[in-house]
């Protein structure tokens, strides 16, 4: 175990190395200009130079990347051309809304995954599974805007359960919530279906129900477990994918998580900002990848014994 | 032996179990009685697809309810009928008053559970016992199927475990209710036959000690004659003949059990004679004397294991093959013989370049180690392999014909029209009918899939075939009939045969060498009449010893 986690701490560190270097890269090549941006459309042309200089833009692209780097080893993500204060706070500050629109979107689509997911396996075939199916391919294919304006028009608008948007009360995560959770649970319950389908056919379950157990007992102690390791393995990436920031859901419920952070960066070429998200979300899906590796084995024992 | 004249504690009457299919219902099982008395092991023998698992199942209420169906007729047990019973009830029954255990002990204990919690579920479930009193008792049914150290192995999980021992386990677990009726549903068929004859030995031991009755259900007539006070032969989901064991074996009263007995192999039945019987009706084929051998395999070795990688230390290199020396001249056939992990098959991989080894391999006079695979392409047209699993070897998308096709198409050979006259020629050989080339494996036989997966083979005409378990997976009656062909086919076209299995019985069919594997070595080589009738090696006789006869007379036991 900690031999897993000392090579993925290398690892990681190599991975977060390579993103920033592309990240670097990529924006570097966009046609914006950040110090023509910082310095307003009516500055002269001196004035701008300045901005570049200041800002260290003027240096050849492996210099700039050398600066960033050293930054970034002394925890420091550099200051935002627009807003002129320390990424890494910035960041910070937006880290609390994201971590539990992560959990309770996380949460929800895995309960709603599981649940629909077992029913759909245990009546594989019938009326029950064709709705739970039929319903979570409109859960993977509905475009997130779609369906949080309709939860909001729906539980805020009209009936007037949840507030429209912002922060800070239980009741402000719900629907935001709701709309990554019910996206994210047709993918689950698709995946919890075939995966239990899979393990009720295995000799074993056909051993439990030799010893005359209940079928819920055989489902929950027996299929499942067996049935769990995909599942965790998703989560590790889900992780990795909401800590990015789910922009989309951010802006129609005005959540002020780490999307939002980024959409303001992009728009404004805030290139320190843009990195410091690209960073972050990196390393949430290593660490995401890495927890399910850590859970994994507690599960099953023949991982274990690897 | 003695059978008390008691009433019977399980009555199966004119059983009728139907099978849901998109054509309608067909019947799978057809007027099932049998009575099971105190104490007595009956078996269920038949080929697949006779219906004894669907019995076994019947009986546990344990159907596939999508798709079968107890149609009529009953089963007793007591005074409660299995087939009338609620739900709940049959759960109690279930592991309480019968209890089963399964062909695959690899597959049929949960991975992720520890066999102490397995164990204890049951106990807990039927005699409501509380934790501590449910771990003793499983300690106990551990001890009782000879398993050492029973607290560590409650704590351990299946993957830890050998399949004997897994097996010992599912049997601990089955009696741990004390149940009225054991059903063993063919429980040593995926075992070495070693272990075999030890969890059989431990199946009469504990029917004395836990006063059950047994119905073994199994495909082995060796096992049987070994195990059977009565014995119910099965075909096409009706009981053809039943009675007492030494009556069916001495006295079959129908055809398809005298053509049933007198396709087991036995071992010992070719003592006395030089290679496999000659089965082609010509008399005068040319036994190639030619001298110079087709493979000549030198200091053989497979290792595996893992390469180090950073901050990980590689694994130990194993050795699987450890330095095996052999020579195979056309027209012959060497048995390569032993149990699960002796090294055979790696050999068999190995010899044909599949899996990177160390030592010589000389096929057709070319040293194929460390030869790219651009050269070994020819090597290849001298040498093929037969598969064990009929099903999984063929492409169910392929049809038949273009299966077969596929070599001579690698190859390069021939034009469409040839390759579609070699392809019928082929067929023709193996004894199915040309027109077979356009149909998919699916609506074949094991027995048929297996010809076409000779015809193959043979479509490059090869010198050396390697044939590995490749009739393991087939019925006795299908079994005997394949190994007539491969022997016809040895003797009209100088086939050389690598034939790996772990039958002994078969080996001694069709070898004119045998080599016994043991822990990646050979520990015995020679003719086939040296090796089986007068082996020197311990581990050869052991393994010879434990092969169950199909004569109820000649039992291992008292």
């Amino acid at each position: 175990m900690a031999l897993l986690v000392l090579r993925r701490l290398v690892q990681t560190a190599l991975i977060l190395l390579g993103v920033a270097a592309i990240t670097f890269l990529l924006l570097y090549a966009l046609p914006a200009d950040p110090a023509r941006m910082i310095a307003g459309r009516s500055a002269t042309a001196q004035t701008v130079a300045n901005i570049r200089r200041e800002l260290g833009l003027d240096q050849p692209l492996l210099v700039q990347f050398w600066t960033y780097l050293q930054g970034i080893l002394q925890g420091n993500l550099g200051r935002s051309y627009a807003q002129k204060t320390d990424v890494g706070a910035l960041i910070l500050a937006r880290l609390p809304a994201t971590l539990i629109l992560m959990a309770a979107g996380i949460a929800v689509e895995v309960v709603l995954g599981l649940i629909f997911g077992i029913i759909a396996a245990l009546r594989r075939g019938g009326v029950v599974d064709r709705v739970v199916m039929m319903a979570s391919f409109v859960g993977v294919s509905a475009p997130q805007f779609v369906v949080a304006l309709l939860l909001l028009y729906v539980f805020a608008v009209t009936l007037g359960w949840f507030p429209m948007s912002g922060f800070g009360t239980a009741a402000h995560v719900v629907l935001p919530a709701a709309t990554l959770g019910i996206l994210g649970a047709g993918w689950y319950a698709r995946m919890v279906r075939s995966a239990m389908i899979d393990v009720l056919n295995q000799d074993y379950v056909r051993t439990a129900r030799a010893k005359g157990l209940s079928s819920v007992r055989i489902v929950l102690r027996h299929a499942l477990p067996n049935a769990l390791l995909p599942i965790i393995a998703m989560i590790g990436i889900d992780i990795g994918q909401f800590m990015g920031g789910v922009v989309v859901v951010e802006a129609v419920y005005g959540w002020p998580g780490i999307g939002q952070l980024a959409w303001q960066a992009i728009q404004q070429v805030d290139i320190p900002i843009i990195m410091g998200v690209t960073l972050v979300s990196a390393l949430a899906i290593v660490l995401g990848n890495l927890l399910a590796d850590i859970i994994a084995p507690l599960i099953d024992p023949r991982i274990r014994a690897r | 032996m003695i059978v008390p004249a008691a009433k019977p504690i399980l009555t199966v009457r004119d059983l009728c179990v139907d099978a849901r299919t998109p054509q309608g219902r067909r019947r799978v099982l057809d007027d099932i009685s049998f009575d099971l008395n105190a104490g007595e092991t009956l078996c269920i023998a038949g080929e697949s697809g006779s219906g004894k698992s669907v019995t076994s199942l019947s009986i546990m209420g344990l159907l596939p309810k999508a798709s079968l169906q107890v149609a009529s007729g009953s089963i007793r047990l007591g005074d409660k009928d299995l087939v009338a019973l609620s739900n709940r009830a049959m759960r109690s029954v279930r592991g309480g008053d019968v209890a089963m255990v399964f062909q695959e002990p690899m597959t049929s204990l949960n991975p992720v559970m520890s066999i102490g919690a397995q164990l204890t579920e049951a106990i807990r479930e039927h005699q409501g016992s509380e934790g501590g009193m449910a771990d003793a008792i499983a300690r106990r049914m551990l001890d009782a199927v000879h398993i050492t150290d029973p607290a560590r192995r409650l704590s351990q999980y299946p993957h830890e475990l050998s399949g004997g021992m897994r097996q010992r386990v599912m049997i601990a677990m089955a009696l741990s209710c004390r149940p009225k009726v054991l059903i063993a549903d063919e429980p040593t068929t995926a075992l070495d036959v070693t272990v075999q004859a030890q969890i059989l030995k431990l199946m009469r031991e504990l029917k004395q000690e836990f006063g059950a009755s047994i119905i073994l259900i199994t495909h082995d007539m060796g096992v049987v004659a070994e195990m059977a006070d009565r014995v119910a032969i099965m075909q096409n989901g009706r009981i053809v003949e039943q009675g007492e064991a030494l009556s069916i074996f001495e006295k079959p009263s129908q055809t398809y059990t005298q053509e049933l007995l007198a396709a087991v192999p036995r071992l010992g039945a070719h003592a006395g004679t030089e290679g496999p019987p000659r089965v082609s009706a010509e008399t005068d084929v040319a036994q190639p004397v030619s001298a110079s051998p087709i493979l000549h395999v030198r200091n053989l070795s497979v290792t595996y294991g893992s390469p180090a990688r950073w901050l990980f230390k590689g694994k130990p290199p194993l050795a699987a093959v450890d330095d095996v020396s052999f020579t195979l001249r056309p027209g012959e056939t060497l048995g390569l013989v032993g149990e699960s992990g002796s090294g055979k098959s790696t050999t068999g991989k190995a010899v044909l370049g599949l899996i990177p080894f160390t030592g010589n391999v000389v096929i057709d006079g070319r040293d194929i180690a460390g030869l790219p695979a651009r050269q070994m392409q020819p090597v290849r047209r001298s040498a093929q392999m037969i598969f064990q699993d009929p099903y999984a070897s063929l492409d169910p998308r392929m049809a038949v014909g273009a299966a077969i096709a596929e070599p001579l198409i690698i190859h390069g050979l021939g034009g469409r029209s040839e390759r579609d006259d070699r392809v019928a020629e082929l067929l023709r050989r193996v004894g199915l009918q040309p027109d077979a080339a356009t149909r998919y494996p699916h609506e074949f036989s094991g027995g048929q899939r297996q010809r076409v997966c000779i015809a193959r083979a043979l479509a490059l005409q090869p010198k050396l075939i390697v044939a590995d378990e490749s009739v393991a997976a087939l019925d006795v009656s299908v079994r005997a009939r394949v190994l007539d062909l491969m022997l016809e086919l040895q003797e009209t076209m100088g086939l050389a045969y690598l034939f790996i299995s772990h039958d002994m019985a078969v080996v001694e069919r069709m070898s004119h060498n045998v080599a016994v594997m043991r822990g990646g070595r050979i520990v015995e080589m020679g003719t086939r009449r040296a090796v089986f009738e007068n082996p020197q090696d311990d581990y050869t006789k052991a393994l010879m010893a434990a092969v169950p006869i199909p004569d109820p007379r000649a039992r291992h036991f008292a």
